[in-house]
């Protein structure tokens, strides 16, 4: 087991919204829970995996993820189990495109 | 001295003469008892000879394989074995216990380890790893075999032979032996005075042995929907999508994995939303997989030519003549050769899996401690170079290839489409696409001449991973082709070293298009796409017809 933390600034800040979860926990599977963050500037990630050292790929992954939709003032937490990066991009988008956005 | 002309000739009645005297009374006409087939093996081959034994993909000379392996290595030696297909434990036996020496081939799957070992040891001398109609070609030309062991499911006093569904190599190997001098030996699950057809005729046969079990056959093809993930379908949905759509593909080959079983089972579903049913995959060079039954029941599919059948499936074929080539009897007739040749000639499209993808595009499944070998798909995943008839998709993808190209380059020319399917990583955090393949070291420790690849990267025309698609006919310089490659690989470091503002680039000139660049909305990736999404569904969408294997009834 690993965990990982990331904050990365984020311009769209986005109106109150219920909490959003996707996925489930099964092995190459993963569980997102999406919801609102203190700062409207940043969004955090907090991650727990079952593989340990991929860091670097978890960053990436997280990266290219913020960089694509530049989320501000939320809180992702992730309870992974072996997915692929395939698979975790794939959660997050599915989890990003029900968060309602400031027009 | 004067030449002799009929060495063969000679050899043979030698052999046959032999076999009669040793066999006595357990031979009748063509029929051998079954507890004497090491005799007749032993009094119709020797040292040296070229021996054809009937590994296939699916069925077995499963009992002649073994009763090869019980000759005696003081008296027959230095086999020279020829078959499609290492599958079965004896199939290295035989090299193992010193009877065989030499070996050409084309696949290895579960024997892959224990060969590379075998191999490295010494114990086989590997003349070259072929594709299937490579190999074939080769029996009618310098590999022709001296003996052949095959199998079929019945046969008739007369030597006749009934292969049933799985014809599959028999044909291709019976007339390379019988007409060269060479001697051929079924083995029949039966023995029957009346056969439902002929697949083989009786005079191409010397012996025929009716096998105390029936002869073991494999479900290769067979996908339970319910392990389809939805990086898959989102991998499918891109493919129907963004390439089949595109080009309108009308005949195509498929290959076994889960991947291209999503593409087959979203045709009703997915393919049905944006309109493509008569556009897009009517014609088939496939065995019958279980997972397109959906799409036939949905009136895509016009016909289907199959390299072998598949366990479970033989009611259904035989429900849907329209659709399937069978026989006077109804069933299934398959043939390897020349349904490899149709998939090569008359197929504009080939989707398949690998294991490796360089970025130069040359895929392989080799892994420096396993021989695996092609199989079909280097027949299936190559442009045919000799092909003169043209058909919309051919042609497009041709002058993709072409445009704006001059000298040679500008004659009006088609192309065939060859697609990789693969996730950027597999199981175990593998990534699919390297920098080196493991070909490289595979050959180097296996002395080979050249890296086994599976598909060249200049016949690879199609990329897709589930970060998108990256069209390499487009591509005009090694540049282009490295990152257009590195653009679809992910977060494999491969992809990770991709240059960000080339790889943009790309996208603008439509060389990589992701799933947004396709209107494809990911949240549409789910399993409730798939037409069936178990096996039930699948025995529900054919009527009762399709009867799976024990192993896949898990309901």
């Amino acid at each position: 087991m690993e965990t990982l933390e990331f904050a990365l600034e984020g311009r769209q800040s986005v109106p109150d919204f219920e909490a959003i979860l996707v996925g489930v926990v099964g092995s190459g599977n993963l569980e997102v829970l999406v919801e609102r963050g203190p700062d409207p500037t940043r969004c955090t990630y907090s991650i727990h995996t079952s593989a340990a050292g991929f860091g670097a790929i978890w960053a990436a992954v997280i990266q290219s993820f913020q960089a694509r939709h530049q989320l501000g003032g939320v809180a992702v937490s992730i309870n992974d189990m072996g997915a692929t990066p395939a698979v975790v991009s794939l959660r997050l988008d599915q989890a990003a495109a029900s968060i309602p956005r400031l027009a | 001295m004067e030449r002799v002309w009929n060495s063969r000739e000679i050899s043979r009645a030698e052999r046959l003469r032999r076999a009669a005297l040793r066999l006595g009374a357990a031979l009748v006409g063509k029929q051998v008892a079954a507890d004497h087939v090491v005799e007749l093996l032993g009094a119709v081959i020797e040292s040296g000879d070229r021996v054809c034994l009937e590994g296939n993909n699916q069925k077995q000379a499963d009992f002649l394989a073994r009763a090869l392996t019980r000759l005696d290595p003081a008296q027959i030696h230095d086999l020279h074995m020829v078959q499609s297909v290492l599958a079965l434990p004896e199939h290295l036996d035989v090299f193992d216990q010193g009877i065989a020496s030499r070996l050409d081939f084309s696949f290895s799957g579960p024997q892959s380890g224990r060969l590379a070992k075998m191999v490295a040891a010494g114990q086989i001398q590997i003349g070259a790893i072929h594709t299937y109609l490579e190999l074939f070609s080769r029996y009618f030309v310098d590999l022709t075999p001296r003996v052949s062991l095959v199998c079929a499911q019945a046969a008739d006093a007369q030597g006749n032979l009934f292969t049933g569904p799985n014809t599959e190599d028999t044909p291709a190997i019976v007339e390379a032996t019988a007409f060269k001098g060479g001697i051929v030996i079924a083995q029949v699950n039966e023995m029957r005075g009346d056969l439902p057809r002929v697949d083989i005729p009786g005079d191409w046969v010397d012996f025929v042995v009716q096998a105390p079990t029936p002869n073991l056959i494999e479900p290769l093809f067979t996908r339970d929907p319910a392990a389809i993930s939805e990086i898959q379908i989102l991998m499918a949905m891109m493919a129907i999508k963004g390439i089949y759509a595109e080009y309108g593909v009308q005949r195509l080959n498929h290959g076994i994995g889960f991947d291209t079983a999503a593409i087959e089972l979203i045709l009703p579903t997915y393919g049905e939303s944006l309109g493509l049913k008569g556009k897009i995959c009517k014609h088939w060079a496939l065995n019958p997989h279980p997972a397109l039954i959906p799409a036939i029941e949905a009136g895509w599919v016009e016909s289907i030519h199959s390299f072998g059948s598949e366990l479970g499936m033989e009611s259904y074929v035989r429900a849907r003549p329209d659709v399937f080539f069978t026989g006077a009897d109804g069933s299934l007739r398959s043939n390897r050769a020349l349904c490899q040749a149709a998939g090569h000639y008359a197929c504009d499209l080939f989707i398949g899996s690998t294991l490796q993808i360089d970025l130069n595009g040359h895929s392989s499944t080799a892994t420096s401690d396993r021989i695996a070998g092609f199989g079909g798909a280097p027949n299936m995943g190559a442009d045919a170079r000799g092909r003169r008839h043209a058909s919309p998709a051919w042609l497009r993808a041709g002058s993709e290839a072409r445009q704006g190209r001059t000298g040679q380059h500008a004659m009006p020319r088609g192309q065939k489409l060859v697609v990789q399917m693969v996730e950027t990583f597999r199981e175990h955090m593998q990534p699919a696409f390297v920098e080196r393949l493991d070909a490289w070291e595979l050959a180097e420790r296996a002395k080979m001449e050249i890296p086994p690849v599976m598909i060249y990267g200049d016949d690879l025309t199609h990329i897709l991973t589930e970060e998108g698609i990256a069209n390499l006919l487009l591509c005009r310089s090694d540049e282009d082709r490295e990152q257009a490659i590195r653009g679809v690989a992910g977060f494999t470091p491969v992809g990770l070293a991709r240059d960000h503002r080339l790889v943009e680039n790309l996208r603008d000139r439509g060389v990589i298009r992701r799933a947004e660049d396709l209107g494809i909305d990911q949240r549409q990736a789910s399993r409730s796409l798939l037409a069936a999404r178990n096996m039930r569904d699948l025995v529900r969408a054919s009527g009762g017809l399709y009867n799976p294997p024990k192993r896949f009834r898990n309901w």
